[in-house]
């Protein structure tokens, strides 16, 4: 793990590009998925998909932070997925990011959080070092919240979750807002580090014209597991500890007493004396 | 892995600011089922500064063990020293389950543990069970934007590692006469280093609705037709001695702030009632309140989902129901005080 992100982080980084990834997923747009009985996992062809919105945040905030730093800075876009999640990268690329990578692989089909972090975090090591990696706060799909701390572990690096703001950055280090429980937390954290964003960060630009043609000439380079040297062992199915056994539609269970409301009084009494059967008033 | 070297049912109490947190009792109480099913001991790992005197409360709760790691520097949750004293403990004592509540505290920590540990986690479960045979750990939780639930197993990898939303189970009744042992376990000064440093905390009170604490919850959606009537709402709470909550179709139309919205993307709440007034009971917003202990509806559409899962319900007009409702609570709450 040592040295996969350059020298230490006393470092001084004046008159230095700081670099910059996202790290960015592609997501089925519509609620209509398909899920493969036999794995359960989802069938992720021919439906339509967009970039996770969450990421968007993520996204933003690294084009602002470049902003910040007079351009002074270099964003790199990394995806796994499917050979569409292309698309996703280039969303990325016409909101100002410099360049894309997608990590896509049917070996890496059915990977788990774990596993899809593991492959990350080896696809990080190969792109950089990084400075600041940028995450969403969860997927829509996925829906856990997982792969960036995850990221940050198997890479060595702190991660901070929850940021709601940047307050400063420079010298190797960075001081964020935290939106926990209660208020916000300030934390200062060497870098390189890994930031989770949330929601209330930012608000996402729509992308221009010109970042529009950009995305659409920028090459996106695709890597697979052999590019990123991944251990076989830990990606795909093969390395996912967790299985889906069941999928299953929630079952809706009380069977309670409806009534009309054509006597609004005498409904509000019924009410009234239920509340009371209930010991609730 | 040898899966039999695993036995025993963890979960991770949590305190904030120096006083033990109620999620962790509600963890006890999934806990408890849990190693009941499997026979093993159901144990507490808690990490704070100067907790000593609040620790046996845990065992009150349903712990039959508590592990106490009581230092300065876990005063405030910090990834780097919670995960090598979390990491440590369950190399020593190797339980097969370890569960926290989806906390911010505990959606950091658990992947960032899951992943040195090589297992498998599972986020915001909304049910817990084992299969006794196989001894897995059986974790539901909504998938795909709550249009379905899922079932996971982590079948070769141990401990099976799950969060659970806040409030999806009440505590168990403090049990005063319940025996446990208490273990204080002390680590090295490194173990305690951290490379990020906490400069300050801005509490910040519009963040926090009291909806998730409220044994009532009279809760709002888009048929309320416009922010203003949510007073009615707020009335209809104060006379119930409950909170406001909203489906997050009112948080979009900026009726109500987003820390009111219950549901999947919102606060899980299992108040004893929970009032639901011009709300249509999308699995989404079913997903944070349907194990409330009564649920009644208010809905002019007889076949509004939300009457599917409701002990009472009501077809009719909420802004002729409300109002009446309202009116019968005050003469009710009249007549007591007159009485006394
Ligand atoms: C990924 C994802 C996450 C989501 N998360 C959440 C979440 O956390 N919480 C949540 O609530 N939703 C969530 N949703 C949205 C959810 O799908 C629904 O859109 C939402 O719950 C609907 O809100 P509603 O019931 O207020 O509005 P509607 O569905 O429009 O229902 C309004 C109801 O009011 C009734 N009504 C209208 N006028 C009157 C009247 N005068 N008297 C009586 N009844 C009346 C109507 O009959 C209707 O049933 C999520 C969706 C997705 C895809
Ligand atoms: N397949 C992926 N490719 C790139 N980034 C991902 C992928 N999956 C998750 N992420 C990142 O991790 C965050 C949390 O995802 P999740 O754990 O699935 O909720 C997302 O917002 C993304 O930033």
């Amino acid at each position: 793990m040592e040295g996969a992100f350059g020298p230490p982080p006393d470092r001084r980084d004046v008159g230095r590009m700081m670099r910059l990834a996202v790290l960015v997923k592609q997501v089925p747009a519509t609620d209509k998925v398909k899920i493969d009985p036999e794995t359960g996992t989802m069938l992720r062809t021919e439906m339509e998909a967009v970039i996770n919105p969450l990421d968007l945040y993520a996204v933003e905030e690294a084009v602002r932070l470049k902003e910040r730093l007079s351009g002074e800075a270099e964003i790199t876009v990394i995806s796994m997925g499917p050979a569409m999640a292309i698309e996703a990268v280039k969303d990325a690329i016409s909101m100002g990011c410099d360049r894309g990578y997608l990590l896509s692989d049917r070996r890496l089909a059915g990977s788990d959080t774990l596993a899809t972090a593991y492959a990350l975090s080896q696809a990080i090591r190969k792109l950089g070092p990084f400075d600041l990696i940028f995450a969403g706060e969860r997927t829509t799909d996925g829906e856990t919240g997982q792969v960036g701390p995850a990221v940050a572990t198997l890479l060595d690096i702190p991660v901070l979750t929850y940021v709601s703001k940047i307050e400063e950055i420079g010298d190797g280090r960075i001081v964020v807002h935290r939106a926990i429980e209660g208020g916000h937390e300030v934390v200062e954290s060497p870098l390189p580090a890994l930031l989770c964003v949330v929601k209330e960060i930012n608000e996402p630009r729509l992308p221009t014209l010109s970042g529009k043609i950009k995305a659409r000439e920028t090459e996106v380079p695709v890597l697979t597991a052999d590019d990123i040297e991944a251990d076989e062992s830990m990606i795909g199915l093969k390395g996912s500890p967790t299985r889906v056994v069941k999928i299953f539609y929630p079952k809706i269970t009380r069977e309670g007493e409806i009534i009309r409301g054509d006597d609004p009084e005498g409904a509000v009494d019924r009410l009234i004396e239920f509340l009371r059967e209930r010991g609730i008033i | 892995m040898k899966l039999e070297e695993y036995r025993g049912v963890w979960t991770l109490g949590e305190q904030r600011d120096g006083r033990i947190h109620t999620v962790s009792y509600e963890l006890l109480a999934w806990g408890r089922s849990l190693a009941d099913k499997l026979g093993v001991e159901l144990a507490t790992v808690i990490l704070g500064h100067n907790l000593a005197d609040q620790v046996q409360e845990l065992i009150y709760r349903g712990a039959d063990k508590v592990y106490v790691v009581d230092h300065p520097a876990l005063a405030h949750f910090s990834v780097d020293p919670y995960a090598r004293v979390l990491t440590a403990l369950v190399r020593e004592y190797r339980p097969e389950i370890f569960i926290a509540s989806a906390t911010t505290t505990g959606r950091t920590i658990m992947p960032v543990l899951a992943a040195k540990l090589r297992t498998g986690l599972t986020a915001d479960c909304t049910g817990l069970d084992v299969d006794v045979e196989s001894r897995q750990l059986l974790q539901t939780r909504p998938a795909i934007g709550g249009n379905v639930m899922a079932t996971i197993i982590t079948p070769n990898h141990r401990p099976a590692m799950a969060t659970v939303r806040p409030k999806s189970r009440r505590p168990l009744p403090r049990d005063a006469s319940r025996k446990g042992e208490i273990i204080f376990k002390r680590f090295d000064e490194k173990m305690f280093e951290s490379r990020t440093r906490r400069l300050g905390f801005i509490r910040d009170e519009t963040a926090e609705s009291p909806v998730q604490d409220a044994d009532v919850v009279v809760a709002g959606g888009k048929g309320l037709k416009d922010g203003r009537n949510f007073d009615m709402l707020f009335e209809l709470a104060e006379l119930l001695g409950g909170a406001v909550g909203a489906s997050r179709m009112a948080v979009d139309m900026g009726w109500i702030p987003y820390s009111h919205q219950i549901g999947l993307s919102g606060k899980t709440v299992t108040p004893r009632l929970y009032l639901a007034i011009g709300i249509s009971g999308a699995v989404q917003h079913l997903a944070g309140m349907s194990s409330s202990e009564v649920i009644v509806a208010i809905n002019k559409d007889p076949d509004a989902n939300i009457f599917k899962v409701s002990d009472f319900g009501i077809i009719g007009d909420l802004f002729e129901i409300v109002p009446l409702l309202i009116k019968r609570l005050r003469e009710i709450k009249g007549k007591e005080g007159e009485g006394k």
